[in-house]
Order: structure tokens, then sequence, then C-alpha cells
């Protein structure tokens, strides 16, 4: 009894455990439910999956299973960068422990019964369950929110070399806190008119009706909610890598006011969208998305500049090669940021691109062309989000010398593989017809499933090492038990 | 180099860890492997596709040129089935047009003067739309527009700067590269029209129940011509999918190959697949046109009846094509 204790207590109370029960399920959801996807669907391997786990597809129901399954994905990565807040910012142990209780068993239900509810037949409990679990992630969001409150002298911030106010309130914790206020509020952007779809069976996804004129409020509620919350989500991952790298200094006092404006101003114009301010609400969105990333890139050179001051240090003068070597030394040090920096090619610069020739070049295409660059760079940051998790988790694991190379590269490595080919897929209307097309497509799926196999397959490793892990006696994890993240912070 | 070997070394030390020499170098992923891969995977992509690679030839034993009567009366609309109605018969077209039938309405109305040689595209006229000055909405004005180009290798026809040929063994496939102009002209011109997106949906779904597909609710790769439907017409190594001939999908066998009948209610074959059909609604504030029932370059989720897919109405594409309707 006593070994399924430890385990428990290790898996379900410590953040690492947490962390890593978290990842597993989201690689394990993955692995299974993306076996259904196109690609898969081709080789036949969709049809093989169904009959084998007896799933239920009703050709109609397609869009809200695709819905739950984003939400259940997405559940579990919000639970992911909420351990990580509660374990690196200072918080009352009340709040970090119902926050995590709430949170966790919150995405576990979401995820189980939502994906219960939407492969297995319409067992209307599991619903209720999965609706419970998004409820009690929301109310968890609203708990965090209220830990976070910058402005208890607690959390003053004593130290002059970080972002703060005359009187010492910690601008970071202020950003934190401003992205978990708006994530809630964001939040019923979407569950609001989720009920109202949900329940009269009328789901659809945004990016089929986006060239509607007349769209209803409650569809502009959902477009603005998918925008605003994967924004959130990747804000919120660059404040969680600041914490880590503990970025200070001028840049942090310059990035941290930036990051709150950004972050209220992207949020207003999105809730705009339901308003009479809709006509200028993408005006807005621009307005705020531009603080938020000239914040990102701050974090950005000053972690490159510490990671070649700290790799040259033993250099009298340090030429560009060593400085490059410097840079790239400790991938899961240099990659999170390089991920950011690479999001411009495969999201942001999309994303900017289709705005300024929309009608010049992407509404002359089939919509259902267009559609393939908006799931696509959708898909892409989250892909950048879920790797930059990975390379924080593998740091915080340990992995050390030539394993941490190994792991740190191939996820960097793999995923802007993929990640490239998924871009040049988006666009490869520009430069090639739809009839000569086929064997350029083969090769950027080839390439795409090579690059996301091999990071499944990486990830796979690292899960079952850990899985063998639990078995040990004094295996790794009764070290990581009592480790908090803020205690990792190096000063 | 070796300053960085040492201080990797040295720094390795200071942190506890077992020397690791040469690590910045030796510890990544060998990335000649990986290289060589993507260059394998490079060299395949940019082989040249033949768009003229031969196609087998097959009497699917449909007549084009025949129509099927869709009764008035309500059927259930959309991936939510809810009721609707249409309040009088009407006629739609069993098949696509097929490139036979469009070719000599090309020859006879460029003989007749009412379309015109302008450059690499042939160009009909239009008497325009209403302009209500939406955002992204573009003014279509009274005028001459595209019908189909004619320098684009994909098309399976020949224009020799008089008159069209259909090339050979394509005479039954549906008539694609043909833009919505094309298409309108096409059904205006023997006093039908294109259907609307109601007419469309009805005459796939029949009015018995509310069914995903025209043959009912499950798809199969022998159901219609969709992406990697594995047909006797597609090679996905090489010059990718290409259109059936229009019935094709009726339950015949051809060579070793048997299909499925997978007419709607009514009689319509490829009302899902084969290639995307235009329909004649022109909306309020929007320039766009409206396309259904999934083509031969889509997942089978685009072939369910209700998915909806629009453009620009001087698109062309290989994977577009249309059938017309009529009052009886």
């Amino acid at each position: 009894m006593r070994f399924f204790t430890e385990r428990f207590n290790y898996l379900f109370k410590s953040t690492k455990g947490l962390i890593l029960v978290a990842i597993a399920m989201i690689g394990l959801e993955t692995a299974i439910f993306g076996m259904l996807s196109g690609p898969m669907a081709e080789l036949g391997v969709r049809d093989f999956m169904v009959r084998t786990l007896k799933m239920d597809i009703v050709q109609a129901e397609r869009e809200g299973r695709i819905i739950i399954l984003y939400h259940s994905i997405a559940m579990a990565v919000v639970a992911i960068e909420t351990y990580m807040i509660t374990s690196l910012l200072k918080m009352k142990e009340f709040y970090r422990m119902a926050v995590r209780v709430l949170i966790t068993a919150g995405y576990l239900l979401a995820m189980i019964f939502g994906m219960g509810f939407a492969y297995w037949g319409h067992n209307w409990a599991l619903h209720g369950l999965y609706i419970t679990g998004l409820s009690l992630i929301f109310f968890a969001g609203v708990l965090l929110t209220v830990a976070l409150w910058p402005w208890n002298k607690d959390y003053y911030q004593p130290e002059k070399t970080y972002a703060r106010t005359k009187k010492g309130v910690d601008m970071e914790r202020t950003a934190f806190f401003a992205t978990a206020l708006t994530t809630v509020i964001s939040a019923l952007f979407g569950a609001i008119p989720g009920s109202y779809f949900g329940n009269g069976f009328e789901t659809f996804l945004a990016e089929n009706i986006i060239r509607y004129p007349e769209k209803t409020t409650m569809e502009y509620s959902v477009i603005g909610h998918l925008h605003i919350m994967l924004a959130l989500i990747a804000i919120m991952i660059t404040l969680i890598v600041g914490r880590w790298l503990n970025f200070k200094g001028i840049l942090h006092k310059i990035a941290m006011p930036l990051m709150i404006l950004g972050t209220i101003v992207l949020n207003l114009g999105v809730w705009g969208v339901v308003t009479p301010l809709e006509p200028i609400a993408h005006m807005i969105i621009y307005v705020g998305a531009t603080p938020s990333m000239l914040a990102a890139l701050l974090l950005l050179i000053w972690s490159w500049g510490k990671l070649i001051r700290e790799g040259t240090a033993q250099i009298q003068k340090p030429n560009f090669f060593h400085k490059i070597a410097a840079l790239v030394r400790d991938p899961l040090k240099f990659g999170p940021t390089w991920q950011m920096l690479f999001m411009n090619f495969t999201t942001s610069g999309i994303g900017i691109f289709m705005a300024i020739r929309l009608d010049e070049i992407f509404r002359v295409w089939p919509a259902r062309e267009e559609r393939i660059e908006l799931t696509g760079h959708w898909h892409a940051l989250s892909a950048i989000i879920a790797s930059i998790i990975l390379m924080y988790f593998g740091d915080m694991i340990g992995l050390k010398g030539k394993i941490r190379q190994l792991y740190g590269w191939g996820i960097l490595v793999f995923s802007d593989i993929a990640l490239a080919a998924v871009t040049v897929f988006e666009m490869k209307r520009l430069f090639i017809t739809e009839a000569g097309q086929q064997p350029l497509v083969n090769g950027l799926m080839y390439t795409i499933d090579f690059g996301l196999g091999l990071l499944l397959v990486l990830l796979a490793i690292v899960m079952v090492w850990r899985l063998l892990d639990l078995f040990k006696k004094k295996g790794r994890w009764t070290e990581e038990a009592g480790h908090e993240l803020s205690r990792e912070v190096k000063q | 180099m070796m300053h960085t070997d040492y201080w990797t070394r040295i720094n390795a030390e200071k942190r506890g860890e077992k020397p690791f020499y040469s690590a910045s170098v030796r510890a990544h992923p060998r990335p000649s492997a990986v290289i060589l891969v993507l260059t394998l995977i490079l060299i395949t992509s940019c082989a040249p596709v033949n768009l003229d690679a031969p196609a087998p030839a097959y009497d699917t034993g449909v007549d084009p040129n025949s129509w099927a009567t869709i009764p008035a009366g309500p059927f259930l609309q959309g991936q939510a089935a809810e009721p609707a109605s249409i309040e009088y018969d009407y006629e739609m077209m069993v098949t696509d047009v097929t490139l036979g039938q469009y070719v000599a309405f090309l020859n006879e109305t460029l003989a007749g003067g009412i379309l015109k040689v302008d450059g690499d595209q042939i160009t009909g006229p239009y008497p325009g739309d209403e302009f209500h000055g939406v955002k992204h909405e573009i003014r279509i004005d009274a005028g001459d527009y595209l019908i189909v180009p004619t320098d684009d290798p994909a098309s399976r026809f020949t224009f020799d700067g008089t008159s069209f040929m259909v090339k050979s063994t394509w005479e039954n496939h549906p008539m694609t590269n043909v833009s919505w102009f094309g298409a309108w002209t096409y059904c205006g011109y023997y006093s039908w029209r294109l259907p609307t997106e109601l007419e469309w949906e009805k005459a796939g779904r029949g009015s018995g129940d509310d069914r995903s597909f025209p043959w009912g609710d499950d798809i199969a790769r022998n159901n219609a011509n969709f992406y990697a439907s594995r047909d006797l017409f597609e090679n996905m190594y090489t010059f990718g999918s290409r259109t059936t001939p229009v019935g094709f999908y009726n339950g015949k066998t051809y060579g070793a190959y048997t299909t499925l009948n997978s007419a709607s209610p009514y009689g319509l074959y490829d009302m899902a697949g084969n290639v995307w059909q235009w329909t004649g609604d022109v909306y309020e504030g929007m320039h766009y046109r409206f396309l259904r029932g999934g083509s031969k370059d889509t997942y089978d989720m685009d072939l369910r009846i209700w998915v909806r897919n629009n453009a620009t109405p001087t698109y062309t594409s290989p994977g577009v094509g249309f059938r017309c309707a009529r009052n009886p």
C-alpha cells in the first residue's frame, strides 16, 4: 500500500509529478487521436483505430468531436502552466493547494469523460462530467487570479533589478495577474456561446464561417474566444520562461509594462468583437499584440545575451563563432526563446501576411484553401507552445550531458522541421498549382510526419523512462517529490 | 572550436558532471541522417507532374443528358437537419456537365459571337450584381468575365485559336477549370440555371432522412472520388487525384474495381466527390459564389451534404465543375 501511496503523492501532489502526469496524458491523447487525422485516414490507420477501439464516429458530429478534442488537450496545457505558476510564484499555501486540486480534477474529468462522450457514444452523464471538469478549471482560474493579487505587500518586489513600481509592486507578478484575469474573463466568451450552440446541437468550427459577412454575436464570440485563449496561453508561457530563466535588468523593466499593456489591449480588442467596436476590433488587436511581442523580443535579447556571456566567460576575447557556440550550447535554455523567434515564421508572419494580402491573394482562393492557412498557423502556435513546455520539462527533470543535448536538440529540430513543412504546405498555392502539387504535398507530408513522429518517439522514450523510474525504490521521483521550481531558478 | 571545447569541459566539471569531450559537437544528434532523409524528400518533392498521363476510358452507362425531377415538399436541411421546404418541382441534371457537352457549347457560342477570345482566356457577358459596400465585398459590374482559361495545362481540352477539342479519353468526365461565370453562362444559354444551394442540397439528400451522404450515413473508398480514395484514375505518388467519368460510382465493376451505387435518393450521381459544383445564389454583401459536394482533392469530411465552400466567381480549378437545374 505504501508503494502506491508514495507514488500517488509524487504524481498528484508534487509539482514535477503533476506536470509529468499532464504531459503523459497529452502525449497519450495525441498518439491515439492523431491516428484519426487526414494522412492517417489515407493509410487506412483511422479505420483500424475506429474498429479496434470500438469508437462511435458519426459524420454529422465531427465538428463537436474536434471541439471537445481541442479543449481536452488545451485544458491539460493550461493545467501545466498553472502548476508552473504555482511553483514559481509566491502565494498562500491554501491557494496553491486549492488551485492544484481543482485544476487537476478538472482537466482529468474534461479529458477522460469529454473524449468518452465525443468518441464513444453520447452518454450524457459523460458530457455532464466533461462540463463539470471545465467548470472546475474555471474556478481554479478564479482562485489563481485571487492568489496572484499583486498589491499584497507580501508579494512586493524588494530587488531593484526587477520591474516594479515606486511602491514596490512586482510588475512581473502584475503581468501574471493580468494574464490570469483576462484568461478567466475570455473563457466566458467560449463558455456562453458553447452552452448555446452545444445545447442546440449546432456546433461549428470558426474557420468554416470566416467569410460570411453577417455573423451573430455568439459566432463572433466563438471566433474571439479561440484566438484569445491561444494567445493568452502563449503569453503565459512567455512569462513562465522569463521567470524560469530569471529575466531581470533594464530589459525586464521595459518588457513587463509592455506585457501588461499588450495583454489588456489585446483582450479588449478581442472582447470588442461582440460589441459595436467590431469594425475596429482587429486594429485594437494589432495594437495590443505589438507590445506583447516586443516584450517577448526583449526576453529573447536578454536571454541570448546571458547565454553568450555565461558561455564565453572563460574566453578573453570571444569571436563571433565563440558567441554562437555559447548561445547554442544548452538547447534547453536556448530553445524556448528560439521557438518564440521561429513562431514569427510559422504564425505571426503568416498571420500578418494574410491580413495584408487578404483580398488580393487569400480570398481569391476557395474558402477551403484559406481554412488550411487558418487552422495551420493555429496548430503551429500550439505545437510551439508544447515544445517550449517540453524543453522546460527536460530542464526540470534534470537532464544532463549527452541526454540533455539529444533531448533538447531533438525537440527543437524535429518540431521546427515539421512546422516549417506545415508553413510551406499552408502557403503552397503561392508557388504551385493544384494540378502540379502532388509530389510537393507528398514530400511535405513525409517531412511533417518525420518531424512529429520522431518528436513523439522522443517523448515516448522519456515517458517510458519515467514510468520505469516509478518502480524504483530510490528513483528520480523520490528526489523530485519535494522540489519547487522557484528554488531552481538560478539567481 | 578549441576554446569552445575547453570551456565546455571546464563548465561541466564545475557542475560536477562527468567530462564529455567535444560534447557540443558529439552530443548533438547526427545531422547527416536527418539531412539525408530531408534531401531525399526534397528531390522527390520537386518531381514534375505529367498532366497528360494516360487515363483509362470507361463507359459508365449513365446518360449525361438525363434529368431527374425533384418534387416539391419538405426535407431536412444542413448538418443540424433542420426542417426546410421547397414549394415547387424542379429538375436537376443527373450528372455534372461533361467536357463533351461544354466543349460543344464553347464552339457554338464562340462561333455565334456570344463568347470572345481575350488573350489567354474566353470571356462572356454578365449583367453585374448589386453592390452593397460590405467589408471584403468586391464590386461585380456589368461586363465581360472569364469563362475558361485557354492556357491552363491542367485543362482537359485544347484550343487552337478558333475551336475547342476534348483531349482523348476525357469526353465523359466532368467539365473543370470553368469559372462561375462559365457555369452560369452555360446553363443560361440553354435557358436553364444553376441550382440554388437549397435546391442542390435537397437533390443530394432527398426528403426521407438526415443522411450525411447522398447514399447514406457512411462512406467507403468506392462510394465516391475523393482524396486518396484509391480509384482507377489516381496515383498519389505522381499526378495525384483526377476526375472520374460522370456516374462512375453506380455499382458497376470496371476491370477488377467494383463501385458502390452511390446515387442520391432522386437518382443523381456524383453529388459527393469528383468535383465541387458551383451553385447559383448571389448573396447580399458578398461576391463569393458557393460550391457544394466536395471533390477528388478533398477528404471525405468535405463530401458531407451540408458542407459549403466558396470562391470568387472567376476562380477556376481542375477540381471544380457544375450541373444545371431547370423548371419542368
